[in-house]
């Protein structure tokens, strides 16, 4: 399928000519920092939730540009930071598999059982 | 399953509201198109800091010093939350910094005007971020999961730029009368490229829609258009300034206002390079990014080093 898309909205600004610059010297890999996953406990008592990701050379660099970016208006009291690699995902072309045995079994809802109002809340 | 059906499962996902995850199946035209617009959106928040940044040194209080390196800030993380974003669709960091530094990738024509006096912080605030902040709101409802996202934390921290720009030019507005005309030059200036940042007119583009259809872009550069006018014409008054054009007229068949001819000639020129600060804009970037690669390079050969010694610690 080939769909071109020159509509040039607001914030795409095309990307077939040149706007303007020169060669640059590449970045290489060696200096590439690897990624880290950030997750914020907005207050104390509640869970850890993922914010976002970011670059850092270590866990400690992670940790200080987590606070610096995601944090700047109190939006945590702490902060998780796992190097991306680690953390294994649930493949979503196997999402019906996975999840599809749950979906038949209603009576681990409550509001599968009848009980008289009499019992009063339960 | 056949590519097509996946297309069509695609479109349907789309139809039903239902985002898409990095790691769903996609059109590559999708990708491609998602890469490219998060990535120049992640430009022009890290461009977007020049402008400003120009004032940092120069505001005249240590209260507007503060609140503009916070609003710099922030411009510095809306670019990260974006380059993250584009990165789950298999692109690299490094990669996308190259091409805005080899004039690759392009950022928004906004950032290639200069800001020559304190006044335009007012005015950047006000329009600039007040335009974006259109665009960031509709874009919280973006069909990519990451980008919408990005979005969302965005637009929780835009409104802020605006507020503090618009506050700026009502202390100008209230001030002395040089104060003032240095208040309605900046409005002046920074009014017809503002309305430059939403892009060509829709009858212009004869292609067809298929950021629309996708649902990356959910109102077109007309309609965003016309929603900023119709709220800046109400602004300006309780600034008791005017705006530079004088076929703005409340049109009561449509409900919104009409406005003057946009210079297409003068939008398309600086899109192509010949704005007053292209270059200035690039070679800065250029600069930082060199300047900082032994800082890179460092931190790379620290974290190294640490690990082998907790590697000797272990063993
Ligand atoms: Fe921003
Ligand atoms: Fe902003």
């Amino acid at each position: 399928m080939k769909i071109s898309i020159q509509k040039y909205y607001y914030g795409d600004f095309g990307g077939e000519e040149k706007a303007s610059g020169e060669e640059i010297k590449k970045t290489t890999e060696e200096t590439a920092w690897p990624l880290w996953e950030i997750f914020i406990r907005s207050k104390q008592g509640l869970d850890h939730k993922h914010a976002g990701s970011l670059h850092a050379a270590d866990a400690a660099m992670a940790m200080q540009n987590a606070r610096d970016v995601y944090t700047r208006r109190q939006e945590g009291v702490s902060l998780w930071v796992v190097e991306s690699k680690y953390i294994h995902a649930s493949n979503p072309d196997e999402a019906g598999e996975m999840y599809e045995p749950a979906v038949d079994k209603v009576y681990r809802h409550p509001t599968f059982y009848e009980i008289p109002d009499e019992v009063g809340h339960m | 399953m056949q590519i097509h059906d996946l297309e069509k499962t695609f479109q349907e996902k789309i139809d039903k509201e239902i985002k898409i995850e990095p790691k769903d199946w996609m059109p590559d035209a999708y990708r491609k198109t998602n890469v490219r617009q998060i990535s120049q959106h992640a430009h022009s928040e890290v461009v977007g800091m020049l402008p400003e940044g120009n004032w940092i040194s120069r505001a005249p209080s240590l209260k507007r010093k503060a609140i503009l390196i916070a609003k710099v800030q922030d411009e510095a993380g809306h670019g990260l939350y974006l380059y993250s974003a584009a990165e789950t669709l298999g692109t690299s960091r490094e990669q996308m910094i190259d091409d805005l530094h080899s004039g690759k990738a392009k950022y928004s024509s906004i950032f290639n005007y200069p800001t020559l006096t304190w006044a335009d912080m007012g005015a950047v605030g006000w329009l600039v971020d007040g335009a974006a902040i259109l665009n960031q709101v509709m874009l919280c409802r973006t069909s990519y999961g990451p980008y919408a996202r990005a979005n969302v934390r965005i637009c929780k921290e835009e409104s802020f730029h605006q507020r503090q720009g618009f506050e700026t030019l009502m202390v100008l507005a209230n001030g002395t009368p040089e104060q003032k005309a240095m208040c309605q030059d900046a409005i002046n200036r920074w009014w017809w490229p503002a309305l430059m940042m939403f892009g060509p007119k829709d009858s212009e583009s004869t292609n067809n829609d298929q950021s629309m259809k996708w649902k990356i872009k959910r109102k077109t550069n007309d309609e965003l258009r016309q929603q900023f006018i119709d709220m800046a014409v109400q602004q300006v008054k309780v600034l008791g300034m005017t705006l530079p054009d004088d076929k703005l007229v409340w049109n009561e068949d449509r409900k919104h206002y009409d406005f003057g001819e946009i210079n297409w000639d003068e939008f398309w020129s600086v899109v192509k390079g010949n704005g007053q600060c292209n270059k200035q804009r690039l070679d800065a970037r250029k600069k930082a990014h060199e300047e900082g690669a032994w800082v890179r390079e460092a931190a790379v050969a620290y974290a190294k080093k640490k690990a082998a010694r907790l590697l000797t610690k272990v063993a």
